[in-house]
């Protein structure tokens, strides 16, 4: 069996290391503070470029979550590991994915995003990541009670281009309708004239960072939600190596740029309630781990033609655009007028996940 | 010939893992045959048997997967 260079330990803590480097840099080319890359906001934004919500500072199709797809369609093609999976309990993926937007929404990003604001000096991503670990420590007591949603089976090479294809589709967008100076729409596609989604480095380089990373990341198989589920399941370091590589290399990064601001208050696109923070991510954290791997990875498996995941991508993306049409979405303000009870609602629905798939007694 | 096979084909992480130490912790030591699906859970299944001092002598490809044979002398 040939041996894969990025998934031992010093390939774990390079790809983690090269998204430490990559996404500061792609905030100092024009993406938002703190968010050179969170696949949770760029998603939200992707649903605001398509109209599901109209929030009008958060609408953009993100190149690097295209290419992140894209990247690991290739690697995986490349290396002979595209395979075609699909059909382990859909709607209860598709439901996680909407349960773990709603909640990164509420603490304002994915663990990638913690990571990285906790390398911009925000605080406030203590909470967020203290919460992401309780909420996969819940998970983790949901697996050893036997939780599973099933078997996922073959399926044809067409099924598992789906999301590729998607991606591909998305790409045409962009290019056909690029964003026009000054106006709000370009085509079909929606743009920010101001706030996080008018914050955006140039096209080609978002569409090459997210290639990169895409390639790297299917390669690597680096998930921070199972870094975190590893080490206490397994007592395992492995990819939660990758996180440490990710956080240490962008706080390095951000003080060479003067990207490094420490403090809690007046953090970029962040907000100071830290029991929202903590209880967001929980959610987050529990439905990440529900459905096996956190928003990148999930990305990433989308690319090697797994269905399962790229229902969960798409549940993601119709749950920015709930938590944006119902005010459930955070802003530097505070929690959205309807966030508490999305947060609750969103709970629920992981918890009756969780407990009624407990396939062992 | 195994002392068990475990098929853990189109089980989503960490359940291959899960499966595996769980046999692994239970036989103590033996032979043990494991179907999986994915490269994923070919690397990960390799990394935990290696972390629990048993060794994989035996990995090949199937035609919706791997194969491989985990084995503890004492």
């Amino acid at each position: 069996m040939k041996g894969n260079v990025l998934a031992t330990r010093w390939g774990i803590v390079l790809v983690g290391a090269s998204i430490g480097v990559i996404a500061p840099l792609l905030q100092k080319l024009g993406n938002p503070a703190n968010m050179g890359i969170c696949v949770a906001c760029m998603e939200r934004d992707i649903a605001g470029a398509l109209g599901l919500h109209r929030a009008g500072v958060v609408q953009y199709l993100r190149p690097e979550i295209l290419g992140f797809v894209l990247g690991a369609f290739l690697a995986a093609v490349l290396f002979k590991e595209f395979r075609p999976r699909g059909g382990s309990a859909p709607v209860a993926r598709f439901f996680l994915g909407m349960c773990a937007m709603i909640g990164a929404l509420v603490f304002l990003g994915c663990p990638w995003r913690a990571l990285l604001r906790l390398a911009g000096g925000d605080g406030n991503a203590i909470l967020g990541l203290a919460g992401l670990a309780t909420g996969i420590w819940i998970g983790t007591l949901f697996f050893r009670g036997g939780y599973s949603l099933g078997r996922s089976s073959p399926q044809s090479k067409s099924v598992g281009l789906m999301i590729p294809l998607l991606m591909a589709g998305l790409l045409v967008l962009r290019l056909a309708y690029p964003p026009v100076e000054g106006q709000a729409a370009s085509g079909i596609l929606f743009y920010s004239l101001q706030g996080p989604g008018a914050a955006r480095a140039p096209l080609l380089v978002s569409l090459a960072a997210g290639l990169i990373i895409g390639v790297l990341a299917q390669r690597s198989r680096f998930c921070t939600m199972g870094g975190i589920r590893d080490l206490i399941l397994f007592r395992q370091l492995h990819l939660f190596s990758g996180m440490v590589a990710l956080v240490v290399v962008a706080w390095v990064v951000n003080l060479i740029l003067g990207q490094f601001h420490p403090g809690f208050e007046k953090q970029p696109v962040a907000h100071s309630q830290h029991l929202w923070n903590f209880c967001g991510m929980m959610v987050a954290g529990l439905a990440f781990a529900l459905a096996g791997g956190c928003p990148g990875r999930q990305l990433f498996m989308a690319g090697e033609g797994d269905n399962d995941a790229g229902v969960f991508v798409l549940g993601m993306i119709i749950g920015a655009a709930i938590a944006h049409n119902f005010g459930l979405a955070s802003s530097p303000q505070g929690v959205g007028p309807n966030g508490i009870a999305g947060l609750a609602v969103a709970m629920g629905i992981c918890l009756f996940i969780g407990l009624t798939n407990l396939r062992r007694s | 010939m195994a002392d068990k096979t475990i098929d853990a084909r189109g089980l989503s992480c960490p359940q291959p893992v899960l499966l595996v130490m769980e046999n692994m912790k239970k036989l103590a030591k033996g032979t043990l045959e494991v179907l999986v699906d994915t490269d994923t859970s070919r690397e990960n299944v390799s990394r935990a048997a290696r972390m629990e001092g048993w060794e994989v002598t035996q990995e090949e490809k199937t035609e919706d997967g791997y194969r491989m044979i985990l084995e503890k002398k004492n």
